[in-house]
């Protein structure tokens, strides 16, 4: 007789969320935390950034109020407040993760989980915060341990929380750094640099490819690099860090670039190179849990090949986001309650919370040729937006991809002013399945930003009307 | 008054042939009373009444074709009702209804509850019929008009039963596509064939058959298979004359029983306990890995009029020999009759096909498709062999097993065979 129908292990946005879905699946479910509910998407993650960010804009959009007709004397920041306001953002979502939890009767066991051969699952037992073991069983199991940053000590790039950063570090510094060398242009760390550029820092940020936002289409990763540099961070785009070392002053990194050494200094050093899944410690090997990649190996109701053991989110492989994990989350349940759930292949949107944003969903162009569709693709600027020409914030534009065969939407890039809330049209969209017919079609309201996509999806047609 | 339904006589089944009445207007009928036979593409089913009542009307003429699921068949009239039956007319019956003592039939009725005319092959509602709204996303709509498939015949996977890209994709019989994928290729089609005529063969010099059910579902998955499967065979010979001393043994001691255990019992049982030892050919190819089965329900093709079926020993890994050929001879007269159900001839794991008694040395059957391998088993007759450097005679037999190369490799089908051939040739070694 097993004690629970699930143990979720991890509470991040998969986990909880999975226990949540599974409570209401009438599932009797169980939740095992080493540290606070939520996870690092919110309480060191997408949430306590976004705070950050939102801090860092607001004092941006001061330096130029006059283009606004409007003026503010003595404008300035207190850096442990804006820090502070952080934390408290994160701490009043981990209060609401504790209240859901009680809410759905989800028995939040706080410890660290390891797994032991069991049937029907995996047992699970916990070494608990307080002290002591306990072990539990369940009908079914969830790996939800997500992923860390990914350091490479062999070159110097792992945190010490004093001169080389993490994530982590980066969200609750002591003091704000003058100069700051950020390793990585992903969402990660292009979201750091846009942060301490806003509040003056000088960043320099580094990528090993060609561009930046590199999983971004093409055209996006252009126009973010020109704008970050209107905003005084600079680059170095195919450059390989070959050494970060550290002094009592900052640190100095080591580039080749093009063949040629390099040399920068900075006061402190960003590590954004990745994530590494957490799948160390848990009993995975004496399971035989298969790895792909250093991430738990799955099937497409995301089991894994021990019996009863199931793993979503980051510990199951990219993309490392908490929307991913929480669909696969509810997935799962639905798969293990015997449901037939939503699919999983649905394709996932991505977001980049600097300023300007940058958010995507689906094929960039160039995959979708590669992939041998028949592309069509179209643009449209938001400087001829009427909406965004009145609030100033003209940069950016809507890119959609679209099969030139089937008139699919395979995919929509944006970069601009709260792009990251209109993405999901598209999302809508591609989801339903929609042709370009009916997206033409869809009434717009006016003035908004949002009439771009529609004038993106007609320029994919040659049917643009305001350019 | 009821309407009585073409029934789903397995989950997968759209449409069948109403091939006969048991019952006429104006009989009595009891619920579980036989009232109609169905044929689907491959078998008879018998319709039983649910409610009891009096048949109101017919609704489709026996040997009608392609008749829905769910569409209504026949009319029932309940107790209310049953004034009504001096005329089988529908609309007389509905006029004779309003007529009726009973209060509630008084009242004006509903126009859908109006009896419609007896429909014919022709105007047969469909489960979606013209007008109604069919769900189905743009795209697949789309690409179900480009390919020229009717929606309103593709099941719909979505929520709420939406048709959706993978439903279409699926009906043209294609992988979920890539776009290279969409590529339009006639590869889905079976090939076009020319009219007779067009071949010099004048018309009237020949009577035609019309396609049964099962002639149309032989044709589609034969070809489907020939054409689709990479296949290939492998042919061994056993020597059988310790299985047939063994047979008139076993058949001794279960006489008492009234049982007799054929040479295909025998290779059945064989072939069971060769597939325990070599699971590898106990496998079917999908698109996400290769199924292992873990059970050798073994179909046996039995031939029948105006077609074939497989019939399935279940578990035969699991069964005793007089078990396999109490079953065997069950399912074989129950196929003749076309009186399986759905679950007794489809989903198994590996066939065989057994031509002998009819004379063939060998053959190689077409893969019966997701099974990974067939076996065809030729006549035993005395063949000379050489054994020792002498010349000897012995019984042989020639078995043909042909295998889906996208599971079953070359090697695995011989290791297949190598496990089968001596559980024939000393047939003992079965029962350890």
């Amino acid at each position: 007789m097993s004690d629970f129908d699930l143990i979720v292990i991890g509470s991040g946005p998969g986990g909880y969320v999975a226990a949540i879905r599974a409570s209401q699946l009438g599932l009797k479910t169980a939740i095992v935390e080493r540290a606070e509910l939520g996870g690092v998407c919110l309480n060191w993650g997408c949430i306590p950034t976004k705070a950050l960010l939102k801090s860092g804009e607001v004092y941006e959009q001061l330096s130029h109020l006059s283009d606004y007709g409007l003026s503010v004397k003595g404008a300035g920041f207190d850096f442990p407040k804006i820090i502070e306001r952080s934390r408290g953002v994160a701490a009043t979502m981990n209060k609401g993760v504790t209240f859901l939890m009680k809410k759905h009767r989800i028995e939040v066991i706080a410890g660290t989980a390891k797994l032991e051969k069991g049937s029907p699952a995996p047992k699970v037992v916990v070494a608990l915060t307080a002290g002591g073991s306990r072990t539990v069983t369940g009908k079914n199991v969830i790996l939800a341990t997500g992923a860390r940053a990914r350091e490479i000590p062999t070159v110097g790039l792992a945190s010490d929380g004093d001169r080389v950063w993490t994530y982590r570090d980066a969200l609750a510094p002591k003091a704000l750094p003058k100069t700051l060398v950020v390793i990585g242009s992903g969402a990660i760390g292009i979201e750091f640099a846009s942060f301490y550029r806003a509040l003056g820092s000088e960043v320099t940020v580094i990528e090993a490819v060609d561009r930046i936002l590199p999983v971004e289409d093409e055209e996006v990763s252009k126009a973010a690099k020109k704008a970050f540099e209107k905003r005084g961070i600079v680059f170095r785009v195919g450059a390989k860090v070959t050494k970060l070392s550290k002094s009592k002053s900052g640190v100095t990194v080591d580039l080749e670039v093009g063949g040629k050494a390099e040399a920068l200094q900075a006061e402190v050093a960003i590590v954004a190179v990745g994530i590494a899944a957490n799948t160390e410690n848990l009993g995975l090997e004496a399971l035989g849990v298969k790895l792909d990649r250093g991430h738990v190996a799955t099937d497409s109701h995301c089991a894994t090949n021990v019996p009863g053991l199931y793993a979503i989110g980051d510990v199951a492989g990219a993309p490392w986001l908490a929307h991913k994990a929480s669909h696969e989350g509810v997935h799962c349940v639905e798969h293990i309650a015997g449901l037939k759930p939503a699919n999983l292949n649905t394709p996932i949107p991505g977001c980049t919370y600097a300023n300007p944003q940058v958010a995507s969903i689906g094929l960039t162009e160039a995959a979708a040729k590669a992939a041998g569709y028949e592309v069509k693709a179209g643009r449209f600027p938001f400087r001829v937006n009427g909406k965004a020409v009145a609030a100033g914030e003209t940069e950016g534009f809507v890119k959609t991809v679209f099969d030139g065969k089937t008139g699919a939407l395979l995919g929509a890039h944006m970069i601009g002013h709260e792009v990251t809330e209109m993405i999901q049209g598209f999302g809508v969209a591609i989801t339903l399945e929609a042709t370009e017919e009916d997206l033409m079609a869809t009434v717009f309201a006016h003035p908004t930003m949002s009439e771009a996509m529609h004038e993106a999806v007609l320029d994919s047609f040659g049917r643009v009307l305001h350019l | 008054m009821t309407d009585i339904l073409m029934p789903a006589l397995s989950p997968t089944m759209e449409e069948g042939t109403l091939a006969k009445w048991h019952v006429k207007v104006g009989d009595t009928v009891a619920a579980g009373d036989v009232i109609a036979e169905i044929e689907t593409d491959k078998a008879t089913m018998e319709v039983e009444a649910v409610d009891e009542g009096v048949i109101e009307a017919l609704l489709v003429d026996a040997g009608t074709e392609n008749v829905k699921v769910n569409a209504p068949i026949a009319r029932l009239a309940g107790e209310g009702d049953v004034a009504s039956f001096d005329t089988p007319a529908p609309q007389a019956a509905q006029d004779d209804v309003k007529k009726s003592p009973e209060p509630e039939s008084k009242l004006p009725r509903p126009p859908e509850q109006g009896a419609p005319a007896p429909v014919s092959k022709d105007a047969m509602p469909a489960p979606r019929a013209d007008g109604e709204r069919v769900f189905a996303s743009p795209l697949a709509r789309r690409l179900a008009q480009a390919a020229g498939l009717d929606l309103k015949a593709i099941a719909g996977s979505g929520p709420h039963g939406r048709v959706i890209k993978a439903d279409v994709d699926a009906a043209r019989g294609k992988a979920p596509s890539s776009a290279k994928a969409t590529e339009d290729k006639p590869s889905a089609a079976p090939r076009q064939v020319q009219s007779l005529e067009q071949m010099g063969i004048a018309p009237g010099s020949y009577d035609l058959v019309p396609l049964d059910g099962m002639r149309k579902t032989i044709a589609r998955r034969m070809t489907e298979s020939f054409r689709d499967v990479p296949h290939f065979p492998l042919t061994i010979d056993v020597e059988i004359d310790a299985l047939l001393a063994a047979r008139v043994k076993i058949n001794a001691m279960l006489e008492k029983d009234g049982v007799k255990v054929s040479v295909n019992d025998l290779v059945i049982k064989a072939v069971a306990t060769a597939l325990r030892r070599v699971p590898e050919a106990n496998a079917s190819y999908t698109p996400e890995g290769i199924a292992m089965h873990h059970h050798a329900d073994i179909a046996m093709a039995v031939a029948i009029d105006g077609g074939l079926i497989t019939p399935i020993i279940r578990a035969a890994e699991t069964k005793g020999l007089a078990q396999i050929a109490v079953e065997a001879k069950d399912l074989a007269a129950r196929a003749r009759d076309k009186k399986l159900k759905p679950e007794e001839f489809q989903g198994g794991t590996f066939s065989i096909s057994n031509m002998g008694m009819m004379g063939i040395k060998q053959f190689a059957s077409i893969i019966n498709e997701p099974q990974g391998c067939i076996l065809s088993v030729g006549a035993g007759e005395q063949r000379p062999v050489v054994r020792d450097g002498q010349l000897a005679v012995a019984t042989v037999m020639t078995v043909t097993l042909t295998c889906d190369h996208r599971v079953v490799d070359g090697a695995i089908g011989a290791k297949f065979l190598q496990a089968f051939k001596p559980l024939i040739e000393e047939p003992l070694t079965m029962i350890v």
